[in-house]
């Protein structure tokens, strides 16, 4: 069983050089901010494709995610799904090399975005995390800062130009639309909002930084059904946007939202494919207990 | 039918009453009896001293020795300025070590920080002015401010220190993480995010310290007693303090000296009390934030 299934991926280790001719170039190391240009209606294509290759990640002794080899296409959405403690959270972490924050984490293998190895030793940690963004669990606005002080924050905290601001926190909470319900009161504390809010806001937040890829660890199952499915609605349109990668346990959401998914099991990688595939067809019988119910 | 036989009380009931409200009519007494104290307190320094308590006795310098006709303002000047001077020292460094062993050290080397902390924070404020007294005044060769500042400071240093980690460990976890993954560096979280949302309760450990210290005699008698006349400032000199001014006024044989400590001892409980209840507000305020 072949494990590094992907449905249509463009080999991405090295770029393309009909596509550098076709669209603006942007590297993905660097966020390009504030050029001014109006945002593609279409993802293209060609960048924000993250590629595991062999990753390995452990906790102490504790060997979290084995070997796990695994493609995410940029402009659609991929869903991990598997029972607790199966790796996917690590996994994702990963990415975005939030990882190696807990003291004892570390991890091995490639995390290759358009075929950049972000583990390299040449690439600048800080700078990986503002082009893969992330959502967590529980909606975390900063309590010291207004709503429109929070959707900036990672402007503001990593030096860019005071101008454009405003016009870019408005642009990212439009693009988690939160924008209409707080218009009004952009200088309220951010933790003067609802759940949802709190979390479409945090959503906004990392959106702000215009990162290629964002990464979204059960963002809803501290939510109410209501926000939830506005969430869901979200992650349709962000699609345009960004590549999005959302750990779920819910796999009615993962069914609702995702185009492809992954399942996992004890840190291993036991199938990808189309989510209609593997909710209604799955090649392995892991796979087919766990969607069916039978454990997890 | 025959097991709710179990259910009817067999007499146990009433004594189970009587106990119950046997202890909690003791707690309550215990209760009491510790506001009543403080009550006793404050109202015996409020009722002896408020005799002496007036615009002149603020305002006006102690007079001579033996001569009650002054009042305490070099007292509160003192007393400022030594305090003044321990909170600039005692305050940046006790949040430095708080920061260092919250967001920089390795649990290897932060437990052994807190438990020295703990310790030099046991450590009885006469020898905290004996040492100040060996290390300052003897090559010096005359008291001043300065080591009386010296010595509060080191007093004060622990309780800044303690109150910022605990409060700084309150911080949540995943406020640093959400800074992290927007691709903020550590030195800028710590500086935008982790100390303003702990900041409410920073500000209440360094007023904790600031009222604690205000009414350390021990160090001061022993560094900073022997001063000259009038509103000194200069804290290259002994400076007159108000705990000094009570110890030294209730050695006095004169009745109207002692109603003059009376009165320095409740401007001294007023400071103290007022301290106590604004740093309560900002810590609870502070929590509140966390908490959201």
């Amino acid at each position: 069983m072949d494990s590094s299934h992907s449905i249509p991926s463009q080999a991405m280790t090295e770029p393309n050089p009909e596509s550098q001719a076709r669209a603006p170039q942007r590297g993905p190391a660097i966020a390009i901010a504030g050029s001014g240009a109006p945002r593609p209606l279409k993802k293209n294509r060609d960048v924000g494709n993250v590629r595991l290759k062999n990753l390995d990640a452990y906790y102490g002794a504790n060997h979290a995610v084995r070997g796990v080899s695994l493609d995410f296409d940029a402009g659609l959405v991929t869903a991990i799904i598997g029972p607790s403690g199966c790796g996917k959270s690590t996994m994702v972490r990963c990415i975005n090399r939030m990882h190696e924050e807990i003291s004892s984490a570390r991890a091995s293998g490639q995390v290759l975005l358009d075929g950049l190895d972000l583990y390299d030793k040449a690439i600048d940690i800080v700078a990986v995390r503002r082009t893969v963004g992330m959502v967590f669990q529980k909606p975390n606005p900063f309590p010291t800062m207004s709503v429109i002080d929070n959707v900036t924050a990672g402007l503001r905290l990593t030096g860019a130009s005071r101008g454009e601001l405003e016009d870019r926190g408005r642009d990212a909470l439009v693009g988690a639309g939160l924008w209409d319900e707080v218009k009004d009161r952009l200088k309220s504390p951010g933790a003067s909002l609802s759940g949802g809010q709190q979390q479409r806001l945090c959503i906004a937040r990392a959106l702000a930084v215009e990162p290629e890829v964002l990464l979204m660890d059960e963002p809803c199952s501290a939510l109410d059904p209501v926000a939830t499915l506005k969430i869901e609605e979200l992650i349709g349109e962000l699609k345009q946007r960004v590549t999005v990668v959302i750990v779920t346990h819910n796999m009615q959401q993962a069914a609702r939202v995702a185009d492809s998914t992954v399942f996992m099991l004890s840190g291993e990688l036991v199938e990808v494919g189309p989510t209609d595939k593997i909710f209604t067809n799955p090649d392995d019988d892991r796979t087919e207990q766990y969607v069916t119910g039978k454990f997890g | 039918m025959s097991n709710h036989a179990l259910l009817l009380d067999r007499g146990n009931l009433k004594r189970r009453n009587r106990v119950n409200r046997a202890v909690e009519v003791v707690s309550t007494v215990a209760a009491l009896l510790a506001v009543a104290v403080l009550l006793i307190v404050v109202g015996s320094v409020v009722s002896k001293g408020i005799g002496a308590l007036s615009i002149h006795f603020l305002t006006t310098p102690a007079g001579l020795f033996g001569d009650t006709s002054g009042g305490i303002s070099n007292a509160i000047a003192g007393t400022a300025i030594i305090v003044g001077l321990a909170a600039l020292m005692a305050i940046p460094v006790g949040l430095l070590v708080a920061i260092f062993t919250s967001e920089f050290a390795s649990d290897r080397v932060a437990h052994p920080v807190r438990f020295v902390l703990d310790l030099l924070n046991g450590v009885p404020t006469i020898v905290t002015g004996i040492f100040v007294y060996g290390l300052i005044v003897v090559p010096q060769k005359h008291q001043s401010g300065y080591a009386g500042a010296v010595a509060l400071a080191i007093v004060m240093l622990p309780i800044v220190a303690r109150t910022a980690q605990e409060v700084l460990a309150l911080v949540p976890g995943t406020l640093k993480e959400a800074a992290y993954a927007l691709g903020i560096a550590r030195w800028r979280t710590l500086l935008r995010v982790t100390l303003p949302t702990a900041a409410g309760g920073l500000l209440t450990g360094a007023l904790l310290a600031v009222a604690r210290v205000a009414g350390e005699t021990a160090p001061l008698i022993l560094v900073c007693s022997i001063f000259g006349q009038g509103v000194l400032t200069e804290p290259s000199e002994a400076l007159s303090s108000i705990p000094v001014f009570i110890f030294q006024s209730s050695e006095s044989p004169s009745p109207e000296a002692h109603t003059q400590a009376w009165a320095a001892a409740l401007i001294l409980i007023a400071f103290v009390l007022v301290l106590n209840v604004v740093a309560r507000a900002f810590y609870s305020r502070s929590r509140k934030r966390m908490g959201a």
